[in-house]
């Protein structure tokens, strides 16, 4: 069958040394110019400014225990999201059911609620009168430390949902297989075969629910009380730009630090695979074991995630039978912004995923492949998480300067369309990157031995193998984008739905109100990603 | 004793049916293959047997025990996967070693079992070489050692030695026979290659469709195939198209086409019925020049291959029919294309067949 024509020469064009290479230097250049430096450069313009600090030793060690807060919150939510995170996956890609792609699509709920509602979703339910504390008279759970990192768990936890759920999809179970036949439970095989081959991936999402859960601002806010981590300090001392340069260039410094440990002996660490407690991981094996680890990951994922998330949107149901239905659907008043707004958050959530997935590709596979050495791909690969590690204040702010007082011919919502690819980015790359890694690299070399071009193997081979770890990079660029608060309010003056709905909950607006709009965005999102999945995964195999 | 059991196994895949209600009974300490073409169902049916799939309908019993519902941690086989599926973040030895640990022997006793299985399959060398620093013939060699030190009675085998290169697979047939034996194990070998299951089984199931069309020794599916699919499938046969011209007692006569006569001996046929002669290369005698007797045809020599111990004719017969002629390269004289010759059949090595109601073509496919 001949090839048509363009095919054939964009196949031969990639495989010119000269070609491949312009395409990785451009993705470079992109990342630097567009993704990264934008969200530092304003702190490090302002790099002097941290004297002001230096010179005032009571907030050096404010600052100081806000950041061990900050770290202390995000490894403890990003142990946990593994811990409860993993199962879920397992179970979803695991079981025969079809409800999974709904149990799937549900699991991205606290990504799609916009962070600054979530936040609030969330303080009506732990400790307003109207939610759980209704039940027990006083607050259930007082603004402070628990409910932070109740939130944290609930935003971050789909993240770990996400990237496990792709690399389980795209990995080949006859590894899984061959060990049960040699006689390992299937607690033992998923240990030491399973679990040990996804490696990368774990730690990939170990590190986005880490990097999550250290820069965010919005929601944190609503839920914190008097307890203090390091965005709450930036937000505390917001007129004090020594503050804020401050704290934000420790907290990327040191969880750069982390992540680069993390990196380095997470490929020297060999799990303890070759300790095995047969009798025990037998018992802990049974189906009883199972359905009750499946329960409880049920119960804590719908009574710690889900149902909290989108408690403010509950009162819809409310409005539906209160006929507000109608009149909200006929776009009058308040809603004629409200459906603006939802129009020009997902034109863009789509944009940017788009955008995303072309740019972020090459990177990807630069880093999953280590293209530039060990050590060059090991810091680009570091580099690529800065975006979601600074704190969303300060990205907010910094892209403010950044993109507004340098380039404001630019038209605003290209702004916007700048900003959110910087915040979603890491995304996509990260799940990506772990996904190419995970690919034996013996696969693409029967490609090439085969004639193929490294487009038509990247096509044929590359892509059918992690298009699952493609499609979860992607879903949590767009939900992301989608539910993206703080720095879209500081960026521009365009209303996407969550700036909008951040000003009814100022305006005080009734509260059905509210949940219907709430609830609509939360909708539509819920649909979008379920109909992506089920076309996606239309022909699943086992 | 591990002998394995299957009664009226199906397993469908949607619409597809990848086994088609099969029974089968494989011995004790056999050295069995399940042979057929690519799509046969012959995974399916090994890993049915593994546990790794469930069956829709039938009973699966090893060693008299029933293990439908049995995982396969727990039916104490081994397994060497088509692609090896060595564990890629294991070095060789800890591969190999993967069994005895995961079972829970005491390290001690884990490294000696090691020992020995490497011992077996001549491996002492890169041990602690990762699965993709080692060549086809080595992974082949650990993924049977990982298998064997399980400890298993019961050894299932995907198409083994698929991956590597023909010496190399040559040898090692040879090889993973003659372990089995020594060890006293049950193997299950699965194959489309006839000729690999030929020299290591000893028996072999022919599986077509998901369906097992004969269980034999390789001599028996060699010298009386039951259909003419296993008479192509099983080494190599010329079929002739014809119809019983009479019938004498068990001696029947069939016309060819173009009218050349041939007596053979067979039951089960009706005067007037189509039929298919089934007739090995070697049995024809094909001799100089144009001499027509009794069970013979004229014809012209339309290729001459020459393939080292044998030498291969393609002869044209007056009816237009080809048949293929196999003579001892070393031993005969040799004939030249374009000769006219005279072929003679051997009326007693030539098997008949019912003419297949859909169709010769249709038969032979292997799809
Ligand atoms: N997991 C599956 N899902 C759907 N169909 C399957 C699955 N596994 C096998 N099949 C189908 O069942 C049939 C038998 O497959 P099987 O792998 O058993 O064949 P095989 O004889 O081993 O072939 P080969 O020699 O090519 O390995 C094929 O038509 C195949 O497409
Ligand atoms: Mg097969």
């Amino acid at each position: 069958m001949p090839k048509p024509r363009i095919t054939n020469t964009l196949y031969e064009l990639s495989s010119k040394t000269m070609i491949k290479n312009t395409i990785y230097i451009i993705s470079t250049i992109i990342f630097f110019a567009l993704i990264l430096l934008p969200p530092i450069l304003g702190i490090l313009i302002k790099w002097n400014t941290m004297q002001d600090v230096f010179n005032q030793p009571k907030l050096v060690s404010e600052a100081l225990n806000a950041i061990a807060a900050s770290f202390a919150v995000a490894f403890v939510v990003s142990s946990v999201d593994v811990i409860f995170g993993v199962p879920m996956a397992w179970m979803i890609t695991r079981g025969k059911s079809k409800w999974l792609n709904v149990l799937d699509t549900l699991s991205d709920i606290p990504f799609i609620v916009p962070t600054a509602t979530l936040g609030y979703s969330l303080l009506l339910f732990w400790s307003e009168p109207g939610g759980l504390s209704s039940l027990f008279g006083t607050p259930f759970v007082s603004p402070g430390w628990l409910l932070i990192i109740l939130l944290h768990f609930a935003f971050s936890f789909p993240v770990v949902v996400r990237v496990m759920v792709g690399a389980l999809l795209d990995y080949k179970l006859e590894y899984e297989q061959a060990s049960r036949t040699l006689g390992a439970a299937p607690l033992t095989a998923a240990r030491t075969v399973t679990f040990a081959i996804l490696k990368p991936s774990v730690i990939a999402s170990f590190t986005l629910a880490f990097a999550r859960s250290l820069s965010e601002t919005g929601a944190t806010m609503m839920v914190a009380g008097v307890f203090v981590n390091g965005p709450i300090f930036i937000k505390n001392h917001i007129n004090e730009t020594g503050a804020l340069v401050f704290v934000s260039f420790i907290l990327i410094v040191l969880s750069s630090l982390v992540f680069v440990t993390i990196r380095l002996l997470g490929s020297k660490l060999r799990l303890p695979v070759n300790k095995v407690w047969p009798m025990t991981e037998r018992k802990l094996s049974t189906s009883a074991v199972a359905s009750s680890r499946n329960s409880v990951t049920l119960l804590v994922f719908f009574v710690v995630v889900l149902v909290p998330s989108l408690f403010v949107a509950i009162p819809a149901f409310e409005a539906v039978f209160a006929g507000i239905l109608p009149e909200a659907l006929s776009g009058l008043g308040l809603w004629g912004d409200y459906w603006q707004s939802m129009a020009l958050s997902y034109l863009v959530g789509t944009v940017v995923t788009l955008l995303n997935v072309v740019i972020g590709l090459p990177m990807a596979i630069m880093i999953g492949r280590k293209k530039l050495g060990n050590g060059l791909s090991t810091i680009i690969d570091m580099l690529v998480n800065i975006p979601i590690i600074v704190p969303s204040v300060a990205l907010g702010a910094s892209l403010a300067i950044f993109w507004t007082e340098n380039f404001s011919f630019i038209p605003e919502i290209w702004l916007l369309i700048f900003a959110h690819l910087s915040i979603t980015y890491p995304y996509f790359v990260r799940s990506m990157s772990a996904a190419v890694e995970r690919i034996n690299i013996d696969l693409e070399e029967a490609g090439k031995t085969l004639g193929a071009k490294p487009l038509c193997i990247f096509r044929t081979i590359t892509f059918p193998l992690a298009k699952y770890s493609m499609l979860s990079g992607a879903i949590m660029m767009f939900t992301r984008s989608v539910s993206e608060t703080g720095a879209t309010l500081v960026v521009s003056n365009l209303v996407t739905a969550p700036v909008l709905l951040v000003n009814w909950v100022k305006t005080g607006v009734p509260t059905m109100t509210l949940g219907l709009g709430c609830g609509f965005l939360i909708l539509f999102s819920f649909i979008i990603l379920l109909i992506l999945r089920l076309v996606a995964r239309g022909r699943r195999t086992y | 004793m591990p002998d394995v059991r299957l009664v009226n196994v199906t397993k469908k895949y949607g619409k597809i049916v990848a086994v088609d209600n099969v029974s089968l009974h494989i011995y004790d300490k056999e050295y069995f293959s399940l042979l057929g073409p690519s799509g046969c169902g012959k995974t399916t049916l090994l890993r049915l047997i593994a546990g790794l799939v469930h069956p829709d309908e039938g009973e699966i019993y090893i060693g008299n025990k029933l293990v439908n519902d049995v995982p396969p941690e727990d039916r104490d086989i081994g397994f060497v996967f088509q692609t090896f599926a060595l564990f890629p973040h294991m070095n060789a030895w800890d591969n190999v070693t993967y069994g005895p640990r995961v079972k829970g022997f005491n390290v001690k006793k884990a490294e000696t079992i090691g020992h020995e299985v490497l011992e077996m399959v001549k491996l002492h060398q890169r041990l602690d070489a990762y699965p993709n620093e080692l060549s086809g013939g080595m992974m082949q060699r650990i993924a049977v050692a990982r298998a064997l030190a399980a400890g298993a009675q019961l050894l299932l085998l995907d198409e083994p030695l698929g991956q590597l290169d023909a010496k190399v697979r040559n040898d090692l047939r040879y090889e993973i026979r003659r372990m089995t034996k020594d060890l006293g194990l049950t193997a299950i070998h699965v194959t489309h290659d006839q000729s690999e299951s030929m020299v290591i089984s000893d028996r072999i199931a022919v599986i077509k469709r998901g369906r097992i069309l004969q269980v034999g020794s390789p001599k028996e599916l060699y010298m009386a195939p039951k259909s003419i699919f296993i008479a192509h499938f099983i080494g190599e046969s010329n079929f002739l198209e014809g119809y019983v011209s009479s019938i004498n007692g068990k001696q029947l006569t069939i016309e060819l086409r173009g009218g050349t006569e041939i007596k053979v001996i067979q039951q089960n046929m009706r005067k007037g019925e189509g039929a298919v002669l089934a007739i090995r290369p070697e049995t024809l005698v094909v001799e100089k020049g144009r001499k027509k007797k009794r069970n013979s045809m004229l014809g012209i020599i339309q290729r001459t291959t020459f393939e080292g111990t044998n030498i291969r004719y393609e002869v044209k017969l007056e009816n237009q029919d080809l048949v293929v002629v196999v003579k001892p390269s070393m031993i005969e004289e040799w004939l030249n294309l374009g000769e006219k010759v005279t072929v003679n059949f051997s009326p007693e090595k030539i098997r008949v067949f019912a003419y297949p109601e859909a169709g010769l073509r249709e038969e032979l496919t292997v799809e």
